[in-house]
């Protein structure tokens, strides 16, 4: 069987500003960042014709397709869970290319979600099944369902809050180089850090990512096509979901091993499909919702054995010229929090070498979605 | 404060938690508990359910201690604690709660100082919501 291996690229990528407001509605950001993801490709709205996004996303293909002027489409998919769908809106038009589906596929991802509400303030929304077991006591937001996690990893592995910080600096020293992240002008000091108020113990402020308005997109065709594209072809190596046996989402109270989370369900499928493992990775893109997200996907992902998760952040590894240089852009900590479509398009500016934080030479990244939910991940790479 | 929104495969827990009873679904065939509860038995897919009464002694999994932005109800009653329990008949079966001076107390009773991972903890029914709360065991 052929699979999708470097079948497929993404040739475009395209995004609005970001800013804790924004004046536009959500609509008029989507269509803003598809317009510029296709001119980035050099290719006419009026070939695509496929479709990729979020369960969550509020602008609807019908929308997009009219205001933007697309063809006549013949694959749209949505991805459910929140942020562990990023990912595999790539991975569904990959997949859909390389077997004859559609031809050029947009996936992308509009979002008020600085000046907008807090999805968690919704409770008719959020009160059915699972939440009658969490909610009622006070576990309201995904911020305290990941703290509970993330205390007892503290706990059984011994990570400390300076490994977490680790995490919030590296992000925050990158969105220190790059002028479209949200906090571009604002470095984090490890004081800023250990004062900084609680949200849910022991998570703090800076363990929190970004509330952002901002959208954005990118451009999947076949490896064919992207040879007469604008701009270098970076490739879709390798992709997959996750959704593990026995899972309950980012309340994974209820199995033998509530720390073994859906990223490492869908690293098996990821490694299994690629010719390069996790010592080859140049750079990467890793989902953080919240910091403690970090050590549980290096582990998930074969970065490091179970429980080293947290001692693997120090000494700098994250960094620019670490052993693993992740969120190159300042990720959903520091750049934006746009359900983590911005690690996928900064993804696509290493292998360009167009990056703001250029790891030299970045042949291959790994992108990440949301830990804690049914996730998925991308390995991409120029060379083929 | 937030009322559960009962399903039916739930609806069983809640009434015996309201009567000051702990009882967890099992397969009525297999025996193996399971929780959340759930229409059918992933070890052996039989449809047959029943409820079993548990000790109600627990240890602390877990905690956590929420602070602002909340619902305006929880938000008045910040930091408060959450904790997961897991029983000590069946470790894989833990419940969140809250980990309070005695029954029917806030939950903001008990200063988050005094929780620790492991700590022995005991079922008790709040006799004004019916919801399952938690007190620490005498040792
Ligand atoms: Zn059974």
């Amino acid at each position: 069987m052929a699979g999708i291996k470097d079948a497929t690229a993404i040739v475009g990528i395209g995004q609005t500003a970001f800013a804790k407001q924004l004046a536009e509605d959500e609509r008029t950001l989507a269509c803003r960042a598809v317009v510029a993801a296709l001119d980035d490709a050099g290719i006419d709205p009026g070939e695509v014709d496929a479709l990729a996004s979020f369960t969550m996303e509020e602008t609807d293909e019908v929308e997009l397709a009219k205001a933007v002027g697309f063809g006549d489409l013949t694959f749209f998919s949505r991805v459910g869970y929140g942020g562990g769908g990023s990912c595999a809106t790539v991975a569904h038009l990959a997949t859909a290319i390389a077997a004859g589906q559609a031809t050029v596929g947009v996936a992308w991802r509009s979002r008020k979600r600085g000046s907008g509400p807090r999805p968690w303030r919704n409770t008719v929304a959020q009160l059915p099944t699972p939440a009658q077991w969490t909610r009622p006591y006070g576990l309201l937001r995904p911020v305290d369902e990941i703290a509970m996690l993330t205390r007892r990893y503290m706990h059984e592995y011994g990570a400390t809050r300076d490994h977490l910080f680790n995490v919030a600096l590296a992000c925050r020293n990158r969105a220190n180089q790059n002028p479209a992240a949200v906090m571009y002008d604002r470095p984090l000091t490890r004081e800023m850090y250990m004062t900084s108020r609680w949200i849910s113990e022991p998570l703090c402020l800076f363990d929190n990512c970004l509330e952002t308005d901002g959208a954005l997109a990118c451009v999947v065709v076949s490896r064919e096509r992207a040879r007469d594209c604008r701009r270098p072809p970076v490739y879709v190596h390798s992709a997959a979901q996750g959704l593990p046996a026995q899972h309950h989402g980012m309340v994974n109270y209820w199995n033998d091993d509530p720390l073994t989370g859906p990223s490492w369900a869908t690293a098996r499928h990821l490694w299994k499909h690629a010719d390069f493992t996790p010592e080859d990775v140049d750079v990467a893109q890793i989902y953080d919702a919240f910091t403690a997200l970090i050590p549980l996907s290096l582990e998930g992902y074969g970065f490091c054995g179970r429980g080293e998760g947290g001692a693997f952040t120090e000494q700098g590894a994250l960094e620019s010229g670490g052993r693993l240089p992740i969120n190159t852009g300042g990720g959903g900590l520091s750049e934006a929090y746009v359900h983590g479509f911005n690690l996928i398009n900064e993804g696509v500016k290493q292998l360009r070498g167009s990056s703001t934080a250029q790891v030299p030479g970045a042949a291959t990244c790994l992108v990440t979605a949301g830990e804690g939910v049914p996730t998925s991940a991308l390995l991409l790479t120029n060379r083929s | 404060m937030l009322s559960p929104v009962i399903d039916p495969e739930g609806a069983p827990f809640w009434r015996y938690a309201a009567q000051g009873e702990l009882r967890v679904q099992a397969c009525a065939d297999c025996g193996e508990l399971r929780f959340p509860p759930r229409p059918c038995c992933p070890h052996c897919r039989s449809f047959g359910i029943e409820w079993r009464p548990v000790s109600g002694h627990g240890r602390v999994w877990s905690y956590v201690v929420p602070h602002p932005p909340l619902l305006p109800d929880y938000a008045e009653r910040a930091p408060y604690n959450v904790i997961v329990v897991e029983l000590v008949e069946a470790p894989h079966i833990r419940l969140v709660g809250n980990l309070v001076t005695g029954p029917g107390a806030p939950i903001d009773s008990l200063p988050a100082e005094r929780i620790r991972i492991g700590a022995r903890v005991r079922f008790v029914a709040d006799p004004a919501s019916g919801l399952p709360q938690w007190v620490p065991e005498r040792s």
